[in-house]
């Protein structure tokens, strides 16, 4: 039986023990429906061609890890950022993990999404929201189907949430081969403010597929500050769907930062409904050996006067693959919109490859849209001059590596973070260069 | 402490140095000017292991030992420096990082641990007197946005911090103003000692009146055609290359 197949009878086993009502129901087998229409993109479609899910699909994968394993905090500690104070939802092999988490329903909802779509309390927010922008694309459907946990926040209007919120998800391999479906709803509220941090995490060498779902909610003027590390080990993989929906003058900024994983697969859609709202999508991919990064934005604007900005920049050796496919729509009735994207990209080996490409749709008059992407070496001038001054070639090399995507953290509003993306690409760059990168 | 010899070398295919001879000893400034094109700062690139250029004939001994096979870094951990004609822009990676990196990779090449960071700021701090540059130099980006001066003055500060033991400066007083030109020569003499050497490379007898040298080179046509005192770059300075060019094609 192929992995459809078990998918699908897996998943009419699991409904017929879930007692819930009519309305989640019916999501959910059209849902299961739509994936057994579509089945696994393959690369003939557009939006997957330069990124085969084949080698990842043929694992016999357990589609309902067995019971939790329980981890302590210490062996896990630094896989958090654990140098500031944090509200935390965890999982373990997809199960909430109580004692790893903190969460709270003071003044605000940082919790689950099992609670959330059980709870009566919550079923006004669920029938708003839950799968209201997610599509109905093979990958999300399968997630739509199984959905049972993940992280709920909800963040009432004109609350600063103080603390960033964290939402890690470890897998630790009890058995040889797991498939995860996290899904996240996010709803903030008008001027409202709310910093996230995600994570995927493999604690074992077994392996791990993950095919996530976020809908994030952004009402007026409200702020989210959206970071996702992505440093999973080698039979890790994962597909990041993520949904974004922005009301007038909101501003929500995405950085994604691409460092491990077999493939690695961000699916970051926005849709811009409202003026004057912005939108910030940036990221950092250094990925080797054999793994493959693939960054499928999209931006949608729908309304005039409202920005965006991409700035994605990759550093490809060995054998790895890049990915980079970035479109933007303006619709007609978005005058004056400024949309950017920019995708720079450096090979460091001669079996590495990227492929990028910029699809701009603009149907309006009146906008400034700019996009480039380029491809290049590391500057050999700026090699020597370095290694004139006494900076070996490996140092040398992961200094200019460093100075080529640092730019990105600029815009990072969490210093920790900024710290530990420098470590973790000094790590990746296997250099100590005696400065905190 | 460097010795040259016969030495040869192309890039891609095209013939440059075409049999220099050169011998610096310790304590010794050497001044070297020429046209444009000549080879100079070939020559410089060449001594401090630049490996698009191919050596194909010659040699390069370096206190007694030939450096042909060496890494530019390795050359570097054994005190030759560099001062470029053009400086390279570096962004995102700031001045005091960068400097942190190369003191501490030489020492690392020592076998020394790294400098204590309250030394390191030390040192900077220092250099950076010496040379008259403003601390807020020091946080921005290496040699990016840097005017054509405060490059050449960055060069000299990294040669200041890294004490080597051959300099060799190519064209550094391009670009300078007056008072700029007489800082860094300035520090380039504070540098000076007994047992370092300097080679400059220039097209002009004023930086000569502040860095004097021991001998002045005549470079054309990627060989040492003459060689004199410092009286030799007033000549030149009067009389231009025509009459050197003469003597070479006679
Ligand atoms: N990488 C290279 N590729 C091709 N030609 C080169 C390269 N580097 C130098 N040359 C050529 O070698 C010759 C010598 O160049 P070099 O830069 O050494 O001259 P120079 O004496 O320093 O001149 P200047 O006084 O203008 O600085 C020139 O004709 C130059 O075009
Ligand atoms: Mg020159």
């Amino acid at each position: 039986m192929d992995l459809k197949e078990k998918l699908i009878s897996s998943f009419w086993a699991f409904e017929n023990h879930q007692n819930e009502d009519a309305y989640l129901h019916n999501i959910r087998t059209e849902a299961i429906k739509s994936f057994e229409d579509k089945g696994f993109p393959t690369k003939k479609e557009e939006a997957w061609k330069y990124t085969s899910l084949n080698s990842i699909l043929k694992n016999d994968y357990s589609v309902f890890p067995k019971l939790e394993n329980t981890i302590e905090y210490n062996d896990v500690k630094k896989y958090f950022i654990h140098d500031i104070d944090t509200y935390k939802i965890v999982f373990i092999d997809g199960k909430y993990s109580s004692h790893l988490s903190q969460t709270t329903h003071d003044g605000m909802d940082i919790c689950l999404m099992s609670s959330a779509l059980s709870k009566p309390k919550y079923r006004i927010l669920i029938e708003n929201y839950f799968n209201k922008i997610a599509k109905n694309d093979s990958l999300t459907s399968l997630n739509t189907a199984f959905s049972s946990e993940g992280a709920y926040i909800h963040i009432p209007k004109n609350k600063m949430v103080a603390k960033p919120i964290q939402i890690l998800h470890f897998s630790t391999g009890n058995e040889s081969a797991i498939m995860l479906q996290p899904r996240n709803l996010i709803v903030v509220d008008e001027n409202s403010l709310v910093q996230i941090i995600e994570r995927h995490q493999s604690l074992t060498d077994n392996t791990v597929l993950t095919n996530s779902v976020t809908e994030v909610f952004i009402n007026k003027r409200a702020i989210v500050d959206y970071y996702k590390i992505q440093n999973d080990n080698l039979n890790a993989s994962l597909i990041d769907n993520s949904y974004i929906n922005q009301k007038q003058e909101s501003i929500c900024s995405v950085h994604t930062f691409s460092f491990g994983g077999k493939l690695t697969r961000n699916n970051l859609n926005f849709f811009q409904h409202g003026e004057r709202i912005n939108s910030t999508l940036k990221g950092i991919t250094i990925i080797g050996d054999k793994q493959h990064v693939d960054h499928n934005t999209l931006v949608h604007h729908k309304e005039p006067n409202c920005e965006s900005h991409q700035d994605y920049k990759g550093v490809f050796g060995e054998n790895s693959t890049g990915v980079f496919n970035g479109k933007i729509i303006v619709d007609k009735e978005a005058q004056k919109t400024n949309a950017f994207q920019s995708n720079k990209n450096i090979l460091i080996s001669d079996k590495a490859s990227i492929n990028t490409k910029p699809q701009l749709e603009i149907f309006a008059d009146d906008v400034k849209c700019s996009h480039g992407c380029t491809i290049g070496q590391l500057d050999e001038s700026a090699m020597f001059y370095l290694r004139s001054r006494g900076i070996p070639e490996k140092e040398a090399k992961a200094l200019l590596t460093y100075a080529f995507s640092n730019n990105v953290l600029n815009s990072v509003q969490i210093p920790e973070i900024k710290q530990r993306i420098n470590k973790i690409i000094a790590n990746k760059l296997g250099v100590n260069l005696g400065f905190d990168l | 402490m460097l010795k040259i010899k016969n030495l040869h070398a192309s890039v891609e295919d095209k013939s440059i140095l075409k049999g220099i001879n050169l011998e610096i000893k310790p304590g010794e400034v050497h001044a070297i000017m020429g046209p444009n094109g000549s080879g100079k700062s070939t020559l410089a690139s060449v001594i401090a292991g630049k490996e698009d250029y191919e050596v194909t004939d010659g040699e390069i001994f370096f206190e007694g030992k030939d450096i042909n096979e060496l890494a530019a870094e390795e050359r570097a951990h054994k005190g030759i420096f560099l001062s470029f004609q053009y400086p390279v822009e570096i962004p995102g990676v700031s001045v005091t990082n960068f400097m942190k990196t190369a003191i501490n990779e030489t020492r690392k090449a020592k076998g020394l641990e790294d400098m204590p960071a309250k030394d390191m700021l030390k040192l900077i701090r220092e250099k950076a007197e010496l040379l008259e540059i403003d601390r807020k130099f020091l946080s921005r980006s290496l040699n990016e946005g840097f005017s054509g001066g405060e490059k050449k003055r960055n060069e000299i500060f990294q040669m200041a911090m890294l004490e080597p033991k051959l300099a060799i400066l190519d064209e550094t007083d391009s670009g300078l103003d007056i008072d700029a030109l007489r800082i860094v020569a300035n520090g380039v003499n504070k540098l000076k000692s007994k047992d370092n050497a300097v080679l400059v490379i220039t097209h002009y007898q004023r930086l000569l009146d502040y860095i004097v040298p021991d001998f002045v080179h005549v470079l054309y046509k990627g060989r040492i055609v003459k060689s004199g005192t410092k009286e030799l770059a007033h000549e030149l300075e009067e009389k231009g290359y025509d009459w050197i060019k003469e003597e070479v094609n006679a």
